[in-house]
C-alpha cells in the first residue's frame, strides 16, 4: 500500500473532563483535523487499562491515542500520573512485540485546548502514516470438527 | 467475548442537527446502516430526524420504547456533555432505565471537524457501531442521592463573593466567607469612582461589607486561606488556615490606638498599591471589616529588632486582657459545607514587564491602580492627582490602554474593563487638575449599559483619544526644542502619522490577570484553569457559574475579566445555584462508581494507595478491599489497576469499553494469521 | 471391558505435567481402576496409527498437555479432538503457551540462530535440523516448526482447562475425583469451558505474607536485594511477584518458600490478558511522578514482556512479536 493511500485507524481514549472536552471544543470551533481517530470517552485517563490498548491494536487499529488532563490538572487530582506510568511500562513491553512507540501516543489536552487536541491528532496521524499499517493478524479460532486434517 | 446480548432490542436515532450534521454526514445512510447491517446486533428501529433534541425528536424515542419494546437506545447527535441528560430523560419518561441510553458524538467529533462527506459518513457509522456494542453491555443504574449540607463556603471577599455571601445569608443559610487579606472588600475597595455613573466605590461597597460583617448567618474568616478540601458535593470538609494577626479578634475593639502609637512606617504595597504608607500594625483602610488591625512581623520592631523591642502597641492597648499577643500561632479550623463558591478575583498585570513603557524606571509613569489610589479622597494624596514628587499637578497626562492585554507578547485576552476605567480616569484627572489628557487606545470597547454615553461625555469634555498602540514612553528629547519631560511615541492610525506627544505623567492601564496562584487554588478545589489561567466554567455559554466539579461554583473575575455589575450578577447567580441545591435537600449524582467483587479480591492491597479521595479501605478481618461508594468519584483508576480484575466500574465497565473498541473498528480490513 | 477410555498426550511441553500426574501417588491406581488407558505415550507404547484407527469420540477424556509448536502437535491435537468426547487443556502450555510460548517474541530464524549457532552451542558446521534428511536407510523426517506457538484452544475446541505449570497434584487429584464421580453417575459434568483445579481469586488470597499499601520505588532481582523478610509481601520488598495477577489454587507455593510467584496459574477469572493486568497493577503503584523517575524504577524490569507474559504470551491479546506473526508457515 502506498503511503498516501494508507489511511490509518486510530482509537483515541479521552477523559471526560479535559481531552474529551478539548475534542468537543475543536468541534465547536470548527477546527479541522484528520478523520482517522475514533474516540472513546472514559471518566479519567486513570481508567485506561493497557488491556484496552492491546485490544485495539490486536483488533486492527493502527495506533492508539491516550489523552488526559495535563499533569497536575487532573480532575481526580493525580490519576493521570497513573496513566503516564502505565504508558511508559506499556511502551517498553510493546517494543518487545515489535510495535513502534509512535503507535501508542500519550498526550495531554485541557478542556480549553481544542486546537492542541486537533494538532496532536494531526501529528499522530502523520507519524502512523509514515509507519504504515499495523495490520495485526486476527486471532486463530479453533476450526470445527469437519475442518481439514493436517497431514502428519 | 461472551455474548449475552442477543435478546436486546436497540433503537438508533441519527440527528441531522439542522444542517450541522446532515451537511457533512449522510445521516440517511447512517440510519440505513444501523437498520440493515446491525439488525443482527439487535437494532430493531433506526431513524434519522432533523432535531432529535426537540420535543418531537424525544417523543420519537419515547414512542418507540413504548410501542416497539426497545431495551437500549443510541442517539447519534452532539456531544453527550450537551444532551445526554435530555435523552436519558426521554428514556426515563418512557419507562426505560436512563442509563440504557448512549450517545454517539457525530457532530463535534465528525461533522464539525471533517469535510469529506464519504469519510465522515464512514466514521459516523463506526462510531454508531461502537455505541451500539457498548450500549448492549450497559446495565440499568440508579442515580446516587446525596444529602446537601446547608452551609456554604465562599472564598474571596471582593464584591462578587460578598454578593454571593449576602444572598445566601439573606435566604437564611449559613455562610463561611474566607478572605486572605486582613479585610474583606477586595479590589473595589481600592477604587475611587466607578464607571459610568461616577458613584463613589466606597459608598456603594462599604454598606455591603458592613452587612456581611454583622450578618448573623455570615461567619468571616479574614487573614485566612483554604488549605485543604475533602469530600464531595453536599458534604465538603474544608480546612482553613488562620494566619496569626497577633491581635485577639474577640477582645480588640478596633479603637486604633495601637496603630497611632506604632512608630514604624512601611510602604503599603497592598491596598495603596505602593504609593502610600501604613504602620507595622495596621488595618488596610479605614472602613476595613473586620475593624481589627493586623501586625506585620516582617516590619514590627518587636520581631525585627530581637525579642522585647518597642511593644508600644501592647503598652497602649486599652483592652483587658491586652489584645496584642506577640506569640500568637497559626490556627487551623475545619468547616463542613455543602457547596463552595470561588470568587478569588484577579491580579494586576505587572507593567514593569513592558520595558519600553518605562514603569519602574521613569518616575512619572504610573499604573491605573496607583492613579485610582491617588484619586481616592482616603488615599495617600488625599484625592490629589500629583506627580511622583507628591505635590506638582500634571498639566499634560497620557493614558495608555491595553497594557499587557490584547498583546500576543503578554496576554491575548481583552481585560474588558480598562477602556472604561481609562475613560473614567481621564475624566477624574481632568476634573481634579484641568490637565490636557490624551488616551491612547487600540479599539474603544464600551458595550454595556450607559458605557458609550459616558465615553461620549468624556469626549465632549475635551479628552483627546488617539487610536494607536503606544510604541514607547521616553524621557529623552529628540532635540533641544523638544519639551517633555516625557514623550509618548505612537502611530496615530486614524491620521496615518507618527506622533510624539509630550506629557508630564503617563498612566498605564494595566490589564487583569488570573491570580498568580490560580492553578494551585484550582487544584485544592478540584477544578481546572484554562490555558490562560482563569477558572473553567462548566459551559461557556449555558453554565458560566458551575464548574466541572459538582458543588463548586465560580463568580467574578476568577472566571474571567469582568466589570463590577457583571461580578455582582455572577455572584448573585452563584448564590441562586447554591440555594437551589440547598433547597432540594439532596442531589442526584451520576452512578459512576467502582465496587469490589469480594470473592475475586485477593486482598493484595495494590489498589489501596491509588484513591485520592480515600474511598478505598482494607478490611483486615476479611482480608479484602472495600470501596466506599459515597467517597468514590468514579475515576476508574482502581478498576484499571486491579490485577485480579476484581474491581468493576459501573457505567464504564470493561465489558462496555472492550465492546466499544471492537465496535469502533468495524470497517478495518483484517488479515488472518498466515496458516 | 466397559471402562471408559482415558488418554494423555504431551505436545510442546517439558514433561512436567506428566510427572505431576504421577505425583498424585496411589491415586493413580484409581485412574486405572475407573479408566481404560487408551493412549499415553509417556506411560505406554501406543502408535499414532492405533489412535487413528479408533472410532471417533471413543475416548471419554483426553488430558492434553503442551502447546502447539509443530505440525505434529497440531495433527495430534486435531486427532485427539476427534477421538475424544472431552478434551482437557492440561497445564499451562496447552492453556496459554507457557515457557515454549515465550519463543513467540522471536521469529523462527532467530530461534534457530540462537539454538544452533550461538556460543553456547558446540556446532562448528552450523548444522541445522531439516524437515527431511536422506540417509542410507531412507528418508528421515522431523515435524516442521510452525511460525508461532499456539494454545490448544486456538487450534481445536477445548472442553475444560486445568491451569498450572504443572498443575498441583492435589488439584489433579480433585479433578480426577470429579471425573470418577461423573463416570459413576454421581455427579454432573461442569459447564463446558470451565477452569478446573484452581481457585477463583489470585495467589495473594492464599499467600500468608503480611501486606500493606503498595508503593514501589525499586524493583530488582532477588540476588540484588538485601535478605528479604520472610513474612512480608515480596512485591513490597522490591521483588517482582506475579501473585496479584495470577489465579489462585497452588496454595501460594512459591511465595511460601521465598520465591516470587511467576504466574503459572494464568489469569484470574474473567481477565482477558494476564500480562496487561500485571503491567497495569505494577505501573499504578510505581512511586514516581516524573518520567525519568518512573523510568528509573522500571529499569528494574529489564524484560517486561518476558516477565508479564512468562506463561501467558501465546494466549495474550497480541500473542507474539509482529515479525514472528507475519512469517509464512
Amino acid at each position: 500500500m502506498s503511503e498516501s493511500a494508507f489511511e490509518p485507524v486510530i482509537i483515541g481514549f479521552t477523559c471526560n473532563w479535559c481531552s474529551y472536552r478539548a475534542a468537543d471544543l475543536a468541534g465547536t470551533s470548527r477546527i479541522k483535523y484528520p478523520p482517522n481517530v475514533r474516540l472513546i470517552r472514559v471518566m479519567c485517563s486513570g481508567r485506561i487499562d493497557p488491556t484496552f490498548v492491546l485490544k485495539a491494536l490486536a483488533d486492527g487499529a493502527d495506533g492508539v491515542m491516550i489523552a488526559g488532563c495535563h499533569p497536575g490538572e487532573c480532575h481526580y487530582l493525580e490519576q493521570n500520573y497513573k496513566a503516564l506510568r502505565r504508558h511508559r511500562l506499556l511502551q517498553r513491553t510493546l517494543a518487545q512485540f515489535g510495535i513502534e512507540p509512535e503507535r501508542v501516543r500519550l498526550t495531554w489536552a485541557s478542556a480549553a485546548e481544542g486546537a492542541r487536541f486537533a494538532e496532536e491528532v494531526g501529528a499522530m496521524v502523520d507519524e502512523v502514516k509514515k509507519l504504515g499499517p499495523l495490520n495485526w493478524p486476527t486471532r486463530p479460532v479453533p476450526q470445527s470438527e469437519a475442518a481439514a486434517e493436517v497431514a502428519p | 467475548m461472551a455474548d449475552n446480548t442477543q435478546q436486546e432490542r436497540v433503537g438508533v436515532y441519527v440527528c441531522h442537527c439542522g444542517s450541522n450534521i446532515a451537511g457533512v454526514v449522510d445521516v440517511q445512510s447512517v440510519a440505513r446502516f444501523a437498520a440493515e447491517d446491525l439488525k443482527g446486533r439487535g437494532v430493531v428501529v433506526a431513524r434519522d430526524y432533523t432535531f432529535m433534541c426537540s420535543v418531537t425528536g424525544q417523543e420519537l424515542i419515547e414512542q418507540d420504547i413504548r410501542e416497539q419494546g426497545l431495551t437500549r437506545v443510541v442517539v447519534a447527535a452532539c456531544s453527550p456533555h450537551l444532551h445526554e441528560g435530555t435523552f436519558r430523560g426521554a428514556c426515563g419518561r418512557a419507562g426505560l432505565n436512563p442509563y440504557l441510553a448512549e450517545m454517539a458524538s457525530i457532530r463535534e467529533h465528525v461533522a464539525w471537524v471533517h469535510t469529506d462527506k464519504a469519510v465522515a459518513t464512514a466514521k459516523a457509522k463506526a462510531i454508531v457501531n461502537g455505541a451500539v456494542e457498548r450500549v448492549l453491555r450497559n446495565e440499568p443504574l440508579e442515580a446516587i442521592r446525596v444529602p446537601i449540607e446547608a452551609g456554604t463556603l465562599v472564598v474571596g471577599g471582593g464584591i462578587a463573593g460578598l454578593q454571593t455571601a449576602l444572598e445566601i445569608a439573606e435566604a437564611g443559610y449559613p455562610v463561611h466567607l474566607v478572605e486572605r487579606e486582613p479585610s474583606i472588600g477586595g479590589h473595589m475597595a481600592q477604587f475611587d469612582k466607578t464607571f459610568p455613573t461616577l458613584d463613589c466605590a466606597a459608598c456603594i461597597l462599604t454598606p455591603k461589607m458592613a452587612a456581611a460583617g454583622s450578618h448573623p448567618h455570615i461567619q468571616l474568616h479574614t487573614w485566612s486561606e483554604v488549605e485543604k478540601v475533602e469530600g464531595y458535593v453536599g458534604n465538603y470538609t474544608v480546612t482553613v488556615k488562620k494566619k496569626p494577626r497577633y491581635v485577639l479578634e474577640d477582645v480588640c475593639t478596633g479603637c486604633g490606638i495601637c496603630i497611632e502609637k506604632c512608630p514604624v512606617l512601611v510602604v503599603d504595597e497592598a491596598h495603596d498599591a505602593g504609593i502610600g504608607y501604613r504602620k507595622a500594625i495596621y488595618t488596610p483602610f479605614a472602613q476595613a471589616v473586620p475593624n481589627i488591625p493586623v501586625l506585620d512581623p516582617d516590619t514590627c520592631t518587636y520581631y525585627v529588632g530581637g525579642k522585647g523591642g518597642c511593644r508600644a502597641c501592647e503598652k497602649f492597648c486599652p483592652t483587658e486582657p491586652n489584645s496584642i499577643v506577640f506569640d500568637q500561632q497559626e490556627e487551623r479550623i475545619t468547616l463542613r459545607v455543602g457547596n463552595i463558591v470561588l470568587a478569588t478575583g484577579w491580579d494586576l498585570f505587572d507593567a514593569r514587564r513592558i520595558h519600553q513603557y518605562g514603569y519602574g524606571r521613569l518616575a512619572n509613569v504610573f499604573t491605573n491602580l496607583e492613579l485610582e489610589r491617588m484619586c481616592n479622597a482616603a488615599g495617600p494624596t488625599g484625592g490629589k492627582v500629583v506627580l511622583r514628587d507628591g505635590q506638582t499637578a500634571p498639566a499634560r497626562v497620557g493614558i495608555v490602554h491595553c497594557v499587557g492585554s490584547r498583546d500576543r507578547n503578554y496576554n491575548n485576552w481583552c481585560s474588558s474593563i480598562c477602556c472604561m476605567q481609562s475613560v473614567k480616569l481621564a475624566h477624574l484627572v481632568k476634573e481634579r487638575t484641568g490637565a490636557e489628557v490624551f488616551n491612547f487606545y487600540i479599539d474603544m470597547r464600551t458595550p454595556a449599559k450607559d458605557y458609550d454615553e459616558f465615553y461620549q461625555r468624556v469626549l465632549d469634555e475635551g479628552v483627546h483619544f488617539i487610536r494607536g498602540k503606544v510604541a514607547e514612553v521616553s524621557d529623552v528629547p529628540r532635540g533641544p526644542d523638544e519639551q517633555g519631560p516625557l514623550f509618548v511615541q505612537v502611530e496615530d492610525t486614524l491620521a496615518g502619522l507618527q506622533r510624539r506627544i509630550p506629557v508630564d505623567m503617563v498612566v498605564l492601564s494595566a490589564g487583569l490577570e488570573p491570580r498568580r496562584d490560580s492553578k494551585a487554588v484550582g487544584k485544592t478545589f478540584g477544578i481546572a484553569c484554562s490555558t490562560n489561567g482563569w477558572f473553567i466554567e462548566k459551559h461557556a455559554k449555558l453554565d458560566p457559574i458551575a464548574t466541572m466539579t459538582e458543588g463548586v461554583f465560580v463568580a467574578g473575575c476568577a472566571q474571567g475579566p469582568k466589570d463590577i455589575p457583571a461580578s455582582v450578577a455572577q455572584g448573585a447567580a452563584a448564590a441562586a445555584r447554591v440555594l437551589s441545591y440547598i433547597r432540594q435537600g439532596e442531589l442526584a449524582l451520576e452512578p459512576v462508581r467502582a465496587s469490589v467483587n469480594e470473592a475475586q479480591c485477593s486482598g493484595c492491597r495494590l489498589c489501596n494507595g491509588l484513591c485520592p479521595f480515600n474511598a478505598i479501605s482494607f478490611i483486615e478481618e476479611r482480608r479484602v478491599t472495600e470501596i466506599n461508594a459515597a467517597l468514590c468519584q468514579g475515576c476508574g483508576t482502581c478498576v484499571a489497576a486491579c490485577p485480579a480484575g476484581a474491581i468493576s466500574g459501573s457505567g464504564f465497565s470493561n465489558e462496555q469499553l472492550l465492546a466499544q473498541i471492537e465496535g469502533l473498528l468495524l470497517d478495518v480490513a483484517r488479515v488472518p494469521e498466515p496458516a | 471391558m466397559s471402562k471408559p477410555r482415558f488418554a494423555m498426550y504431551w505436545a510442546a511441553a517439558c514433561g512436567g505435567c506428566e510427572i505431576a500426574v504421577l505425583n498424585i501417588d496411589e491415586k493413580v491406581l484409581e485412574l486405572d481402576a475407573h479408566f481404560d488407558v487408551a493412549f499415553w505415550p509417556a506411560a505406554m507404547d501406543v502408535k499414532y496409527k492405533d489412535v487413528e484407527a479408533m472410532e471417533d469420540q471413543s475416548i471419554l477424556v483426553t488430558l492434553f498437555n503442551g502447546s502447539i509448536r509443530t505440525d505434529e502437535n497440531e495433527h495430534l491435537a486435531r486427532l485427539l479432538r476427534r477421538k475424544s468426547k472431552l478434551l482437557v487443556a492440561f497445564g499451562s502450555c496447552a492453556n496459554e503457551g507457557c515457557i515454549p510460548g515465550l519463543a513467540n517474541l522471536s521469529p523462527r530464524e532467530q530461534i534457530f540462530e540462537r539454538a544452533y549457532t550461538s556460543p553456547s552451542t558446540e556446532n562448528p558446521d552450523r548444522i541445522r535440523p531439516q524437515p527431511a534428511c536422506q540417509v542410507a536407510e531412507g528418508t528421515l523426517t522431523l515435524p516442521p516448526l510452525q511460525p508461532v506457538v499456539r494454545t490448544l484452544d486456538q487450534v481445536v475446541e477445548v472442553d475444560y482447562h486445568v491451569p498450572g505449570c504443572p498443575p498441583e497434584s492435589h488439584q489433579i487429584a480433585a479433578v480426577l475425583d470429579v471425573l470418577i464421580a461423573v463416570v459413576k453417575g454421581e455427579a454432573q459434568l461442569p459447564p463446558k469451558g470451565a477452569v478446573l483445579g484452581a481457585g477463583n481469586s489470585t495467589v495473594c488470597d492464599e499467600c500468608p505474607r503480611k501486606r500493606d499499601v503498595k508503593r514501589i520505588d525499586k524493583l530488582a532481582r532477588i540476588q540484588e536485594l538485601p535478605p528479604l523478610a520472610t513474612d512480608v509481601c515480596l512485591l513490597e520488598q522490591g521483588l517482582m511477584c506475579a501473585g496479584p495477577a495470577t489465579r489462585s489454587g497452588c496454595n501460594s507455593r512459591c511465595p511460601n518458600v521465598g520465591a516470587p510467584c511467576i504466574g503459572c496459574y494464568g489469569a484470574a477469572p474473567d481477565v482477558l490478558d494476564q500480562g496487561a493486568r500485571l503491567m497495569t497493577a505494577i505501573a499504578s503503584v510505581v512511586e514516581a511522578q516524573e518520567p525519568e523517575d518512573i523510568d528509573r524504577v522500571l529499569d528494574g524490569l529489564p524484560d517486561p514482556a518476558g516477565t508479564f507474559y512468562r506463561f501467558g504470551l501465546a494466549h495474550s491479546l497480541l500473542r507474539a512479536n509482529r515479525a514472528a506473526l507475519a512469517e509464512k508457515p
